[in-house]
């Protein structure tokens, strides 16, 4: 690096390594490392142990594998033919059916959540049209599985798909000259192909459910206790830290088995020979109606709750508080407005617009700490020597963690402090600052040293070689972490229901108060506020999309 | 025997195979040579099942084979990039076509054996296909082919990925195989060296058509167009017009060509002028060039290539011609030499 060269001149260069290091190793330290520790201690303690403790566990446990296998097998249900269908088929409109199925993953979970209980949600659209189903959804555990489906189908479809197209057609020509029929094609060719990569997307989609929390508190209720919403529960509400800190150390533990098992498949796959694709246009019968099906069978999943969403926020469908009996029907904007105003008045009961300027202003911040701390670990990472190669792993480990431990370990290790606004915004950088480095970082490695040098051998100073070539790169890789920051700020749900003081909420913790209430002004005014969140979400993805490089920093 | 008729098959709108047909018979080698985009390809895909002709027929032993998927066919297939199992090792990837026709495992282990004997591969039972070379990947692609006894062995550029030495070797090995075996085979190719090699007759696809058919040797003496000359490289390639009866006028001056044809006056025909000097008439190194010498060509060099045994000659007109010995550059020279009538 240029500034590396210039510093060099002054300090020896172990110096120059450790000034890139102190600050974000010390953030690491301060607001990971510690709370984890601190958890660690309590379970430690003998009251951690106790027999209830141990029912509790237990039976969280046994729950949260139930749901995270049913679905895993749901997903793979879906994912599988969804993988072959865009891996092998070209149709109209393919490229757009893949982005929708790729919008979940990114959106926050109360979006996905106040979606779902828009489509089918008793105040939701299905009930106003077919209002004598006594039909119910919010609350059971297929919500709960069909919202984990709709997030992470796009995990099958990428990883599975990329396998699938990569795969050299003339394996499977090969396996029909010697007289293999399309069955054991299938069996004996291409399926043990694609065995590691459908191991690898069936275990990170797995570990995705095993770890949900914003989708079974939201979608499920708490009566639905995953060892994730167990940890809230018995922090917030029983207010039983012990307790809580023996569930996130279970919890760690079975993230980190998933985690190991994650990367010795990824790291034992093999690389295909001779990537060369395989598109066709769908033309038997069979194949026509296999794609016909996919695509309606798709694009109404992952449409309907997303666009349930906008429309319910602008159609009127129940009474009012204070107006029952009289109820018009019909398209208002009225939750909109709404939004600017408290009717209630009271301190705890915020107004949606202050909850908006909160979360714009964590946002913010998130936004400069993570690219204040990110950048030095960055740019060392970007040219890593061998010991800064044992670190990198660490610094992605909060990644690997579940928010609610990050809020937890919050809780117990700066519980005096909650009542300061700052709290937040940490906590969100320790979420976001694994993304910001995994963007910032390739984008440094790219400059390639053979530039700058060209660059300053015809006649370009410092300080020119900085301007025309480093910045030019670096400034659409920070556009994209910055971005990264700002979205998984805004949408952050788990740790932020832990640790936000509730005079300070955020647009999320709003929306799910609001989701809560009863009146359907109340409710309007949740769905206003997710449709918004979702578009600044998805416009949060285009600018990620567009300005970050080409196949980088997948998962 | 196989019989390939009236085949016509059109890609994205263009016509790729026009009207094909040939046999291939008991033992007999056939090779397809063409340009990349001749087709040759599609047309052994076609041969195997792998892709469905829009109309035609493919038949073996007067059964007809167009609709059996190519699971059925029996027939051999060796790609140019190998495509052998990465997952599996070079004895189940040998004996997966064996496995897919239920063959017993003791069966199965001597045939194996016998298909790596062959292209000699003896002791790489228990490797990974990944760790080879592409040689060895190519002779297993080979073994798992044989080892099915096909009906008929089809090669798709086979050699293509490997480099000049070892392309030789395994072609005069791949030679013996098919000859010792006596399986018919079809191989494809760009490589017109290859082809004269391999082949026992050799058909020359020219945009989705068959523009010649013969024996390498036939094929050699007798282009019969332009076309065929052109892409086997066998001279210069002149155009002339008819001006008497075995008299024809190029740019590059007048030759008395007799030939079979019957023209008539001012006739466009091409002229194949072998590089060859005719070795009945010594090659004039001084000027003058009168009239009187006909059949010759002339020129200054411009460029001398040392090829083993001989020198390819250049001349400023872009005339070359192989000779004994090296001319001087920019050295005027006129050498007798032969030439044909392509019609």
């Amino acid at each position: 690096m240029e500034s590396m060269n210039k510093l060099r001149v002054f300090a020896p260069p172990w110096l120059v390594r450790v000034s890139f290091w102190i600050l974000p190793l010390t953030f690491l330290a301060i607001f990971f490392f510690l709370p984890l520790s601190r958890i660690l201690a309590l379970t430690f303690d003998i009251s951690a142990f106790g027999p209830d403790n141990f029912r509790i566990a237990g039976s969280a446990l046994r729950f949260t594998f139930y749901q995270a296998f049913l679905s895993t097998f749901l997903t793979l249900l879906l994912g599988l033919p969804s993988a072959y269908l865009f891996a092998r088929y070209n149709f109209r409109g393919k490229s757009i059916l893949r982005a929708l199925t790729a919008v979940p993953f990114m959106l926050p979970t109360v979006v996905v959540a106040a979606g779902f209980s828009a489509l089918l949600g008793p105040r939701g659209l299905t009930h106003a049209l077919f209002p004598l189903s006594s039909f119910q959804f919010i609350g059971t555990l297929p919500a709960i599985l069909i919202a984990h489906v709709f997030y992470n189908t796009t995990i099958i479809i990428r990883i599975v798909g990329i396998a699938l197209s990569s795969l050299d057609p003339k394996l499977e020509h090969a396996a029909r000259s010697l007289g293999a029929d399309t069955f054991h094609v299938w069996k004996d060719v291409t399926l043990p192909l694609l065995r590691p990569s459908i191991f690898a997307a069936t275990l990170l989609v797995f570990l995705f459910d095993f770890t949900s929390f914003g989708v079974i508190l939201l979608l499920g209720g708490s009566q639905f206790s995953t060892i994730e919403v167990e940890i809230y529960l018995q922090a917030v509400r029983q207010l039983n830290l012990p307790a809580a800190a023996l569930l996130a150390i279970i919890q760690l533990i079975c993230t980190l088995i998933f985690s190991i098992l994650y990367t010795r498949i990824t790291s034992r796959s093999i690389t295909q020979l001779a990537p060369r694709s395989m598109l066709i246009k769908p033309q038997t019968l069979k194949q026509k109606l296999f794609v016909t099906l996919f695509c309606i069978l798709l694009s109404t999943f992952f449409l309907l709750p997303l666009s349930s969403l906008p429309i319910r926020s602008l159609f009127r469908l129940e009474a009012d508080r204070g107006q029952r009996g009289k109820v018009q029907y019909g398209f208002t904007t009225d939750y909109y407005t709404e939004l600017f105003i408290n009717r209630r008045g009271s301190v705890f009961y915020v107004p949606p617009i202050q909850a908006t300027l909160n979360s714009l202003g964590y946002a913010g911040a998130t936004v400069v700490l993570s690219l204040l701390l990110g950048y030095p670990a960055a740019i060392a990472l970007a040219k890593p020597t061998r010991l800064e190669r044992i670190l990198d792993p660490l610094i992605m480990l909060p990644l690997g963690s579940s928010a609610v431990m990050l809020g937890l370990g919050f809780i117990i290790t700066y519980g005096k402090w909650l009542t300061s606004p700052w709290l937040v915004p940490f906590a969100h950088t320790l979420v976001a600052l694994p993304f910001v480095i995994r963007t910032l970082q390739p984008a440094i490695a790219s400059i390639p040293q053979r530039l700058r040098q060209a660059a300053s051998s015809l006649g370009a100073s410092p300080s020119e070689v900085w301007k025309q070539i480093d910045f030019p790169i670096l400034r659409r890789a920070t556009l994209a972490a910055g971005t990264f920051a700002f979205t998984i700020s805004l949408g952050e749900f788990g740790a932020t229901l832990l640790i936000a003081r509730p005079e300070y909420p955020t647009v999320p913790l709003a929306i799910e108060r609001f989701l809560s209430q009863p009146g359907g002004l109340n409710y309007g005014q949740s769905m206003a506020m997710a449709t918004i969140l979702m578009l600044l979400a998805m416009v949060g993805m285009l600018t990620i999309e567009k300005f970050r490089l080409p196949n980088t920093g997948e998962f | 025997m196989l019989e390939v008729r009236n085949i016509f098959k059109t890609y994205e709108g263009s016509l790729l195979l026009n009207d094909i047909s040939f046999t291939v018979a008991e033992g007999e080698t056939v090779c397809l040579l063409g340009a990349s985009g001749s087709g040759k390809s599609t047309l052994l895909r076609i041969i195997a099942g792998l892709e469905a002709p829009d109309s035609g027929l493919i038949s073996f032993n007067g059964l007809d084979l167009t609709t059996t998927p190519p699971h059925l066919r029996d027939f051999g297939l060796v790609f140019q990039d190998y495509a052998l199992f990465p997952h599996l090792n070079v004895n189940d990837n040998v004996a997966f076509g064996l496995k897919m026709r239920n063959v017993g495992q003791a069966e199965i282990i001597e045939r194996v054996a016998t298909s790596l004997e062959l292209v000699s591969l003896t002791r790489f039972g228990t490797r990974k296909v990944i760790d080879l070379s592409g040689g060895e990947q190519q002779r297993v692609a080979l073994a798992r082919a044989l080892a099915i006894r096909p009906r008929l062995l089809m090669f798709d550029e086979p050699l293509g990925a490997l480099d000049r030495t070892l392309r030789e070797d395994l072609l005069n090995e791949l030679r013996m195989i098919l000859h010792r075996t006596k399986i018919p085979a079809i191989y494809v190719t760009h490589d017109q060296e290859e082809a004269f090699t391999i082949a026992d007759r050799v058909l020359i696809l020219h945009e989705g058509r068959i523009i010649r058919e013969g024996t390498p040797a036939d094929v050699w003496v007798q282009p019969e167009s332009a076309i065929v000359a052109g892409f086997l490289g066998l001279g210069n390639l002149l155009n002339g017009e008819v001006i008497a009866q075995s008299e024809f006028q190029t740019e590059h001056g007048a030759f008395t060509v007799k030939c079979t044809h019957t023209h008539s006056r001012g006739d466009k025909v091409h002229l194949l002028v072998r590089p060859l000097p005719n070795e009945s008439i010594r090659v004039e190194r001084s000027e003058p060039i009168g009239e009187h010498s006909r059949n010759a060509i002339h020129g200054i060099v411009t460029d001398v290539i040392f090829q083993q045994d001989r020198f390819k000659v250049t001349l400023e007109n872009g005339l070359y011609v192989y000779l004994p010995e090296a001319p001087k550059k920019g050295q005027r020279i006129s050498v007798p030499v032969k030439v044909e009538c392509l019609a």
